[in-house]
């Protein structure tokens, strides 16, 4: 949808829209089976951007739990989440944007961390300080890493 | 979810099934003559495992054969230095541990299998570090030692060796009951922002990849502990901060109450491993 929007258009949108709309950590609006439909920012995900805030051990650190073949050259894939080989076979856009924002939505249980979510939690850390932290806490990722992780994440199609 | 634990589950049998492998050809053997228990049943009241493995299990062949071999093991060291503080007197008393508690390898063969324990006289559970320090300002008039490394883990090193190869046998009735349970409350307590608890990945997810690292079951019977990583000695406590600060969770301090009833209950999921006197991990 917004992600065929030329280019152009879209820059213009984002100094619009960059303040304006984006959706808020509170105001996510997850279905009832998780998914999310409305991009959070608006703006085009960037799948490149996307890998690298995945990668990146402050921010996705998603590596930590999967493994993806086609980024086989990132060192240490974990096993503690499944393999993401096909994931976009699997689910579609919202429900990725789902899994990515606010994953407890889609699975009650799982280990893996809610990525777009700033307060509500126990005993709040300030970063890896083991001091405490003041909610709201800065989101593991921001809502444009959001999108450019969806973005990365659909082009794993097998 | 029934699809991750049903892969966690095929993973670990892997993974142990490939330290079974090993278990044929090399377990825990120290020294070639003390043999160690490294897997057991899980103790009845731990519900959400069958079997428990010690974390040497977990690790690599280099890091296992460094703990084989006292000459080899770095935390002989560190028993070298617990037993020199033994026999040192200190504080106002002018006396050592050794003038009450005499020779160590009787006094206290099977003291660190049962604790943390329940002391009456004190009224509270102590921990072996709590005991130490104990000792120290009421019975020496000395000044109570940092807790998590440092003398204080060398003495509980020392101490330690002495139950080589007992089984763990932490009570958990009785007086200590209320305590136990607080533990386990925080064991299955998903902290910080990245909401984890000791469970998500010590009980759902051994034998699992972390990036580079494979856990464990998070046991304590190994402790304290060498790590290669910072070339240090850690007791329980010591590696607990780090795991809670790992989740982005404000951690408990070192010397709280709180770490006093999960270190209980942690230890009491092991009972049935073997002390390990000091064992390696990286
Ligand atoms: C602490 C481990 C952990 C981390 C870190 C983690 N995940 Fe997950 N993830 C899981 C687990 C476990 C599942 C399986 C869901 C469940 O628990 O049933 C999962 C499921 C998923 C799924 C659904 C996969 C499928 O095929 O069903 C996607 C997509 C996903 N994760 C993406 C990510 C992304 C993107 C990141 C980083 C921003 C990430 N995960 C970080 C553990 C993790
Ligand atoms: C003045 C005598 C005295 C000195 C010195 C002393 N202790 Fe103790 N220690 C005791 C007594 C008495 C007990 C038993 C009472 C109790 O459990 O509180 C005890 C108990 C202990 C226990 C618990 C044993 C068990 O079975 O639970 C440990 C461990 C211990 N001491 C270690 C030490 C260490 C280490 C030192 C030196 C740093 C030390 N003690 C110095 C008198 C002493
Ligand atoms: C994000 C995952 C994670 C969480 C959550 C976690 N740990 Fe750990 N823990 C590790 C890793 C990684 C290691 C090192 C490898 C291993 O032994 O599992 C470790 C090691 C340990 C060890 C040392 C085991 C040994 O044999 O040396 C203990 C004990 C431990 N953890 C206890 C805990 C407790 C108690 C909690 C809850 C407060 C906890 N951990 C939470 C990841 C975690």
């Amino acid at each position: 949808m917004k992600r065929i929007i030329p280019i152009t258009v879209g820059v213009a949108l984002v100094a619009t829209l960059a303040v304006a709309a984006e959706v808020s950590p509170e105001n996510v609006a997850f279905d009832e089976y998780g998914a999310v439909s409305e991009s959070l920012t608006g703006v085009a995900g960037d799948a490149a951007a996307g890998l690298k805030a995945m990668e990146t051990k402050s921010q996705g650190n998603c590596f930590a739990c999967h493994q993806i073949s086609a980024a086989a050259d990132i060192p240490f894939h974990g096993s503690v989440g499944p393999s993401l080989d096909g994931v976009a076979s699997r689910w579609d856009e919202t429900q990725l944007r789902g899994i990515v924002a606010g994953v407890k939505n889609t699975f009650p249980d799982t280990v893996m961390p809610s990525f777009y979510k700033s307060s509500g939690f126990i005993r709040p850390g300030d970063g890896f300080t083991g001091k405490a932290g003041t909610e709201p806490l800065p989101t593991l990722l921001t809502a444009q890493q959001v999108e450019d992780i969806v973005a990365y994440l659909l082009t794993l199609t097998e | 979810m029934t699809k991750t634990v049903l892969k966690g589950a095929i993973t670990s049998v892997a993974i142990l099934a490939g330290a079974g492998m090993a278990l044929a050809e090399g377990n825990l053997v120290i020294n070639g003559d003390l043999e160690l228990t490294t897997e057991a049943p899980a103790p009845s009241h731990i519900e959400g495992l069958t079997t428990v493995y010690s974390g040497w299990v977990f690790r690599d062949s280099f890091t296992q054969a460094m703990e084989m071999d006292d000459f080899d093991n770095p935390g002989m060291l560190f028993v070298d230095a617990g037993e020199d503080m033994w026999n040192e007197p200190a504080g106002t008393s002018g006396k050592a541990c050794a003038d009450c508690h005499g020779d160590a390898s009787e006094s206290m063969a099977g003291v660190r299998a049962v604790y943390p324990k329940w002391n009456e006289a004190a009224g509270e559970v102590r921990t072996l570090e709590m005991q130490i320090n104990a000792c120290r300002t009421e019975n020496q008039g000395a000044e109570a030692l940092k807790y998590g490394k440092g003398d204080i883990v060398s003495l509980e090193a020392y101490i330690s060796m002495q139950s080589r190869g007992m089984p763990m046998n932490v009570a958990i009735d009785g007086p200590v009951a209320d305590v136990w349970a607080q533990g386990k409350q925080m064991y299955y307590t998903r902290t910080g922002q990245l909401e984890l608890s000791c469970a998500s990945c010590h009980e759902e997810n051994y034998g699992n990849l972390i990036r580079a690292e494979t856990l464990s079951q998070g046991q304590t019977n190994g402790f304290p502990v060498y790590r290669i990583k910072d070339s240090v000695l850690t007791s329980a406590a010591g590696r607990f901060v780090g795991c809670v600060r790992d989740t982005k969770a404000e951690t408990y301090k070192i010397d709280s109450s709180d770490f006093v009833a999960l270190e209980l209950y942690v230890a009491s999921r092991g009972n049935g491993l073997s002390v390990e006197g000091v064992s390696v991990r990286n």
